[in-house]
């Protein structure tokens, strides 16, 4: 397992090139070789849902897929969701719902309704409690997490 | 209460916390990546009791990468054959510390997952193969699987105390003579299972010593960052200055992160032998096997009352399993669930014993609410029970038995050993109950009670219950202008999600009369304060938030003073204006235009009495009868937290705490074999709840009654959520199955147990 592969992807609309064991994580290459460490690892069996990123354009579970998977993929992380340093209109929803505390889950949850609304806005309360439901919180509850992207609705119509 | 020209305590206030974790930006421990960093993989025991007969690292320790590889035998020779132990932060006497563990198996294994050694490799990988090639021999012991067999004696975890007991709690107020010649009594035997707390993000650390300056660093730190960096210093047998804890971002305490473990040990020793930098991420394996556990209680309970259905008596036994050894905080469940057994309600004569026995399953410690969230299922089950027995209206029975107004302060039980007397300090339980039965329309839901709908049984069940906190015996505090004119607030209390920041913020800038903007918070060091005493037992807000309120005050007389020097004048001539703008008859300095040599003010709040906030929550479910699926339809809790600093935060913590208390009533299980070998290794396996399971919960805070213990006014609000959770969830379902006489003993209450409970009678 000590031979790497070069991968070229887009991480956040930057070109990336690295070189990655070929069992090597895609959460591990982004956190630890790309150094973006805004996504996060809570089981490494993909329960949790913290490390989901956008793989061309879907919520994937990165600690499920391998780095060179990624080869040629645009990934976005929750660092890529602001733009010029500004807040997206759903995180800025978290913020106002308290849709976090510890925010270790934050990333996945962020992740995993940017996916949701820019493929369904009209997602109803319903329909985003199921799809967020592959992702753990242990700390809001839910409910303000479920109203933030309810709300956040309206910026992706 | 809440002042009408208060500006920012009690609004609604963003969190500051939240910019930098919404941008991905803020650093959780994994997020470090120093130079020349190094990877440590713990190697642990497979079997739960045993005697460690031969450790070779031999091979292992040629494999390409490793660094060095430490076992049980390498850290006693180094120590003179005694091995460190992790000490008992809580409440320590003398028969638990006999109990303490060692920072790694060295003679014999008591549970699974106790550290055997430690690998350093230049990489994670390599150290965990490299763990693979270690030989170990471990001959097997029988084990004690449950506090029966424990009390029993066949097999002894620490053959040189004989007893498998740790030490026997008791909590009594009044006397009880048999059964105080009660009109009506009922016995019974409750039991919650072993469950904790799983945060989200497992533990880490990264420790560094600098062996050029002889100083060591310890990134990972948190809940108790002064108290651990004192372990640290008397086992490394290091000064405390050259020992700085590092508070990075936390993902989630709830009572077991930041505790000191065997690792807090462990990594900073194998960076002092290395002189490097050593990373260590638990895996959600290892986090489960052993980080602490918690909530596993059997308790046998007598409630006797007069024919008025007044209680005269509670008596019970408590059986707690600690699992394998005395950890840092093994004695909160055990006093707590003995102390507060009588939560609200007004008990004359109360004696309760409560055992400490020990078993070959993870050892124990605070999880959210320890101890509170059990005696509330037992108690809040019984009232129910002996309300039904005596044909009172539960609410009734609730009303007649609660502390009233003018009782208070009100005692509750004293405890033993060491001894504490508690008393429960202001409030008022009755109408905080009845606001819940309006706010939950108890009357309109009542008529669903025990109905059968479409397949479902419904049922609804009403509690109360008190949330201890601010533990003291104090918390810090330094205000300091900075070069910017400015305002630094240093904070012994420790960000573990809750919201530390803005709360303390809020406080700094309410009493400052300066804008949030201007001040920033610092609790990420140890450096920055002489002591701190951390955040546990709903305390930073009451305790870490006075003591800035405190400190705050003195930093307003101080700038006075200095202006006063500038001017001339008298201290008392100058008025502070919004923005801490100093004013003498027509003129006016700037924070900025201040000698900064003199605006730094260090401080502490004292407060050796623990304030009671108090409240009810009622409950809706239904239950299915084909699969014994529990449905949570309507959640309902209130509580009086004293005065509300953060509606967003406070309410925050209620919703969590509720959600996280139902995960423990229906989901989650760590469940051990009849070899002690944890059948649960995964979050596949450990079920949270998700955002799909209970997403109607509806939570309320008060502000009525402010404690008088402290000049902010506040109780504690981070635990109160949780504590009635599982007395509620057993009376909802047993009166939705009423008419099958099903009664509800015993945790949790998964699909299985209740189709099982509701096919067997």
């Amino acid at each position: 397992m000590s031979q790497t592969i070069p991968i070229q992807f887009k991480l956040n609309r930057e070109d990336m090139s690295v070189q990655v064991l070929a069992n090597a994580l895609l959460s591990d290459c982004i956190r630890h070789q790309c150094q973006q460490t805004g996504t996060h690892v809570g089981c490494e069996h993909g329960a949790c849902g913290a490390c989901t990123v956008i793989v061309d354009g879907d919520a994937v579970r990165s600690c499920l897929m391998l780095a060179h998977q990624a080869d040629g993929c645009e990934v976005t992380t929750i660092e890529g969701l602001a733009t010029d340093g500004a807040l997206s209109n759903l995180q800025l929803m978290f913020k106002k719902h308290h849709a976090l505390q510890c925010g270790f889950c934050t990333p996945g949850m962020l992740t995993t309704a940017h996916a949701l609304l820019s493929h369904e806005p009209h997602a109803s309360h319903e329909r985003i409690m199921e799809v967020l439901s592959g992702n753990l919180c242990r700390c809001t509850g839910y409910i303000n997490i479920v109203d933030a992207v309810y709300e956040a609705r309206e910026y992706y119509k | 209460m809440m002042n009408s020209r208060d500006k920012f305590i009690g609004h609604y206030t963003e969190r500051i916390e939240d910019e930098q974790l919404l941008h991905g930006r803020a650093t959780f421990v994994d997020d470090l990546h120093l130079e020349n960093t190094l990877f440590a993989f713990v190697l642990r025991s497979s079997i739960a009791h045993g005697v460690i007969k031969r450790v070779n690292t031999s091979s292992a320790k040629e494999l390409m990468g490793v660094h060095a590889i430490y076992t049980g035998a390498d850290i006693a020779t180094e120590f003179n054959q005694v091995v460190p132990t992790i000490p008992i932060r809580l409440a320590p006497i003398d028969d638990l510390k006999r109990f303490k563990q060692p920072i790694i198996a060295y003679d014999r294994v008591r549970y699974v997952g106790e550290p055997i050694a430690i690998v350093i490799a230049d990489s994670l990988e390599r150290a965990q193969d490299a763990s693979e090639a270690i030989e170990v021999d471990i001959e097997p012991l029988a084990v004690v699987g449950n506090w029966r067999s424990s009390s029993q004696n066949i097999s002894t975890l620490h053959p040189e105390f004989k007893s498998n007991i740790g030490t026997v709690y008791h909590a009594k107020k009044g006397s009880i003579s048999p059964r105080n010649n009660a009109y009506h009594y009922r016995k019974e035997t409750f039991k919650v299972h072993r469950h904790t707390a799983v945060t989200l993000e497992t533990r880490g650390l990264v420790a560094h010593w600098d062996e050029q300056h002889t100083k060591m660093k310890v990134y990972g730190a948190t809940k108790v960052p002064f108290f651990n960096r004192a372990c640290l210093g008397e086992t490394l047998n290091l000064p405390l200055e050259s020992i700085e804890m590092i508070e990075v971002a936390v993902g989630g305490g709830f009572g077991v992160r930041g505790e000191f473990y065997p690792e807090d040990f462990l990594i900073p020793y194998c960076s002092k032998k290395l002189k490097q930098p050593i990373k260590w991420i638990e895996d959600r394996t290892e986090n489960l096997l052993g980080t602490n556990h918690s909530r596993e209680v059997e308790c046998d309970i007598e409630l006797c009352c007069d024919k008025s259905g007044k209680i005269i008596s509670l008596q019970s036994t408590l059986h707690v399993d600690a699992g394998a050894y005395a950890r840092t905080s093994v004695t909160t469940v055990p006093r707590n669930s003995a102390q507060f057994s009588s939560g609200p309600y007004d008990i004359p004569n109360i004696d309760v014993t409560s055992t400490v026995y020990l078993t070959n399953k993870c050892p124990i410690g605070s999880y959210r609410a320890p101890g509170r969230f059990e005696c509330d299922f037992f108690r809040e089950r019984m009232l129910d029970m002996v309300a039904t027995d005596l044909g009172i209206d539960r609410i009734e029975f609730r009303r007649m038995n609660l502390v009233k107004f003018n009782q208070m302060p009100y005692p509750l039980a004293r405890i033993d050993n060491p001894d504490r007397y508690e008393e429960l300090d202001c409030g008022n339980y009755l109408t905080t109950l009845d606001r819940c039965l309006k706010e939950f329309n108890w009357d309109q839901k009542a008529l669903l009670q025990g109905k059968k709908i479409d397949g479902k049984y419904h049922g609804i069940a009403v509690g109360c219950f008190i949330e201890g906190g601010g533990a003291g015996t104090k918390e810090t505090a330094k205000i300091e202008v900075n070069d910017h004119g400015k305002i630094n607030v240093y904070v012994g209390s420790a960000n573990l999600g809750q919201g530390v920041v803005t709360v303390m913020t809020q406080i700094a800038a309410e009493e400052l009369d300066v804008a949030m903007g201007d001040i920033e918070v610092f609790h990420g060091s140890t450096t920055y304060l002489e002591e701190g005493f951390g955040s546990y037992h709903s305390r930073a807000t009451i305790m870490g938030g006075s003591a800035v309120l405190v400190v705050a005050k003195a930093l307003k007389e101080k700038i006075k003073e200095v202006a006063a020097q500038h001017w001339q004048c008298s201290a008392s001539d100058v008025t502070l204006l919004p923005g801490l703008v100093c004013s003498y008859q027509s003129q006016t300095l700037a924070l900025n235009q201040l000698k900064k040599d003199q605006l730094s003010i260090s401080g502490e709040f004292p407060c050796k009495i623990n304030t009671y906030a108090y409240g009810s929550a009622a409950a809706h479910v239904s239950v299915d009868e084909d699969t014994g699926k529990v449905e949570l339809l309507d959640y309902f809790t209130i509580e009086d937290i004293g005065r509300i600093i953060n509606p967003l935060t406070a309410k925050g913590q209620a919703i969590g705490a509720v959600v996280q208390g139902l995960g423990g009533v229906f989901l989650e299980n760590l469940v051990y074999d009849e070899q002690c070998q944890l059948t649960v290794g995964s979050l596949a396996d450990y079920l949270m709840p998700t955002a799909s399971d209970y997403p109607i919960i509806r939570a309320m805070e008060l502000q009525e009654h402010p404690s008088q213990l402290n000049p902010l006014g506040a109780k504690g609000a981070g635990e109160g959520g949780i504590i009635p959770v599982a007395g509620l969830m057993a009376n909802a379902v047993s009166n939705a199955l009423s008419s099958k006489g099903i009664q509800v003993n015993e945790l949790p209450l998964s699909p299985q147990a209740v189709w099982g409970l509701m096919n067997t009678l």
